[in-house]
């Protein structure tokens, strides 16, 4: 079981309480190369839209919109800070990896291949608050996947509720 | 048959008021743990794990069918147990009381049967934005299914009703009028009485959801001249899985059937049934024997300790509370009603309730955090979540200086 100071690093509560990126892109549509989805955590009322502008190599920018807990503004704030201006398949990788830590219990953390994302390692000892670090990780897995369908939807919320390990 | 008999008659308010009623509950022999969170649902006595674990070591057997012994007394426990909620509401008759899973099967189970039949399109069906979801979402659902229209009563800034409001929401369309007593999420206690009489002033008749007051104040039916009250179990310091719902005996005999199946027939043949009398009717197939049994004995050990002392001291733990609370910086209590249940609703500037109830845990408090199944009241207030601390028989104020002390850790921790 790891400690509050674990799970509350100063990175946390440094981007908890000073997202980066959080900015709606107005007028983003398809034709302009920009996807947004949203992502609703009905548990605890966590809200988030995230915006993603890509030409479809690359992803140029990222930001979002959204109220929630520190975990989740954390996590949101951080993925659009270190994933922009990374490529399509690295995004992927990350994405990965990122839920993978999370998600799986028997995963074994690869600080190396997430960087400073590993900060959010310790969220997996807090069954109930990984859905609040996974919300925005869902809503980027949900845009890449209508990305790669070409259909460039934006209906539809996801929402990270079946993400809890024992 | 009521072990509780003897201690109950010494006990009084000075009892509650040396250490709460902790002593009676196992799970809280852990000296560490604060559970504040009675308002999702109770802890339980020793002398309800008792009714059930002697029910099922020594006196199981299924109702109403066997000709042995066994059956006949496991019958009269069932039944006892409706008699205990008659009692324990003030009903006339143990017959106007039916067996659900809590309180929100009654409330699905009543508009299925006593308000489907009675709308049309347009009529209107009338709930308040305090309502727990189970008070809103089957009359949203039943409003889809027949062109019936849901219309709210509204709130106040100190998380009350808008009684001035009532009167003209009240017209000639309005089928029924459904009313939390005592809102899950903010404390409020809601003068019912006020409410029913207005109401009755138009003929509209009033389900009282009373899963929130139930444990915390005496309730009499017949002097609330309401048409139905709901409760739960499990709130009251008694199993999961077991509530009832009250209800005029005119309205149980004039309404169709819920559930089919074994328990609720006279007589099936191949072409048609006929049903029982009420309760019988609306109790479908095996009930929760022993949750019932269950029920009965947490209603025999709240009596026991006497509603008036629970009332008189969770009040004197709402003051001591509101007092201890509000010398934390930055917290904002919401929900002030003048008459409330011990229920702490609130949010801590700059720290969000989900981060907050994390914090409490680590220090084994346990509250709940987020829209407590209520989001009309969220969407309000502009907020959306609360941390609630709601307090039952067995806290004391040391609880709350306990949560207030760790609520100063986490203010420092976040630097706020």
């Amino acid at each position: 079981m790891s400690s509050l100071r674990d799970l509350y690093q100063e990175l946390v509560l440094d981007h908890g309480q000073r997202p980066r990126n959080k900015r709606p892109i107005h007028d983003c549509s398809h034709e302009k190369g920009c996807t947004h989805r949203e992502g609703y955590n009905p548990l605890c009322g966590d809200k988030l839209t995230l915006y993603v502008k890509s030409d479809g190599e690359t992803l140029d920018d990222l930001c979002f919109e959204g109220d929630g807990c520190a975990i989740f503004t954390a996590s949101s704030s951080m993925l659009t800070e270190v994933l922009k201006g990374k490529s399509v398949a690295e995004v992927k990788e990350i994405l990965g990896e990122f839920l993978e830590m999370l998600t799986n219990g028997e995963a074994e953390p690869d600080p190396e291949g997430l960087g400073k994302l590993a900060v959010f390692g310790g969220v997996k000892d807090f069954p109930a608050r990984v859905k609040c670090a996974t919300l925005p990780w869902r809503a980027l897995e949900a845009i890449l996947a209508s990305q790669s369908d070409d259909e460039g939807t934006t209906a539809g919320a996801v929402d990270s509720n079946d993400d809890q390990i024992d | 048959m009521d072990p509780l008999k003897d201690v109950a008659d010494c006990r009084d308010l000075e009892f509650l008021r040396q250490n709460g009623a902790r002593a009676d509950f196992p799970l809280l022999q852990n000296e560490d743990l604060v559970f504040l969170d009675s308002g999702a649902s109770a802890q339980k006595p020793q002398v309800v794990l008792d009714a059930l674990t002697d029910f099922y070591r020594t006196g199981y057997a299924n109702i109403h069918r066997g000709v042995y012994r066994l059956s006949q007394q496991a019958t009269e426990l069932y039944e006892g147990a409706r008699g205990k909620i008659q009692r324990f509401l003030g009903a006339a008759e143990s017959s106007e009381i039916v067996f659900v899973r809590g309180a929100t099967e009654g409330l699905n189970l009543l508009a299925h049967s006593f308000v489907r039949p009675r709308v049309q399109p347009g009529d209107e069906i009338l709930i308040t934005q305090m309502e727990h979801h189970s008070n809103i979402v089957p009359w949203q659902m039943l409003g889809q299914e027949t062109g019936a229209v849901l219309k709210y009563v509204p709130l106040t800034g100190t998380g009350e009703l808008d009684l001035a409001a009532l009167p003209e929401l009240l017209t000639d369309r309005t089928r029924v009028l459904a009313v939390t007593h005592v809102s899950n999420a903010l404390g409020t206690i809601n003068p019912v009485a006020e409410i029913i009489r207005l109401a009755r002033e138009k003929g509209v008749p009033v389900i009282v959801d009373g899963a929130q007051a139930v444990p915390h104040l005496a309730v009499d039916v017949q002097a609330l001249d309401c048409d139905f009250y709901v409760f739960s179990g499990h709130k009251l310091y008694g199993p999961t899985g077991i509530g009832a719902v009250y209800g005029k005996a005119e309205h149980w005999r004039a309404m169709p059937p819920w559930q089919g199946g074994g328990d609720m027939i006279l007589s099936v043949t191949m072409e048609q049934t006929t049903y029982a009398e009420p309760p019988a009717c609306f109790e479908a197939g095996t009930p929760d024997i022993a949750g019932a049994i269950g029920l009965g004995a947490a209603i025999d050990y709240v009596q026991g300790l006497g509603l008036a002392n629970i009332t008189a001291y969770e009040q004197e733990l709402l003051a001591a509370g509101t007092e201890i609370l509000g010398a934390v910086p930055g917290l904002r209590v919401i929900g002030t009603a003048a008459d409330k249940a011990a229920v702490f609703s609130f949010v801590l500037e700059g720290v969000h309730p989900h981060d907050v109830g994390t914090f409490l845990d680590g220090d084994n408090i346990a509250v709940r955090t987020g829209h407590h199944c209520a989001q009309p009241i969220m969407d309000y207030f502009g907020i959306p979540a609360t941390t609630r601390a709601s307090l039952g028989v067995y806290n004391t104020a040391a609880d709350l200086e306990a949560l207030a002390e760790s609520l100063l850790r986490i203010r420092k921790f976040f630097r706020v």
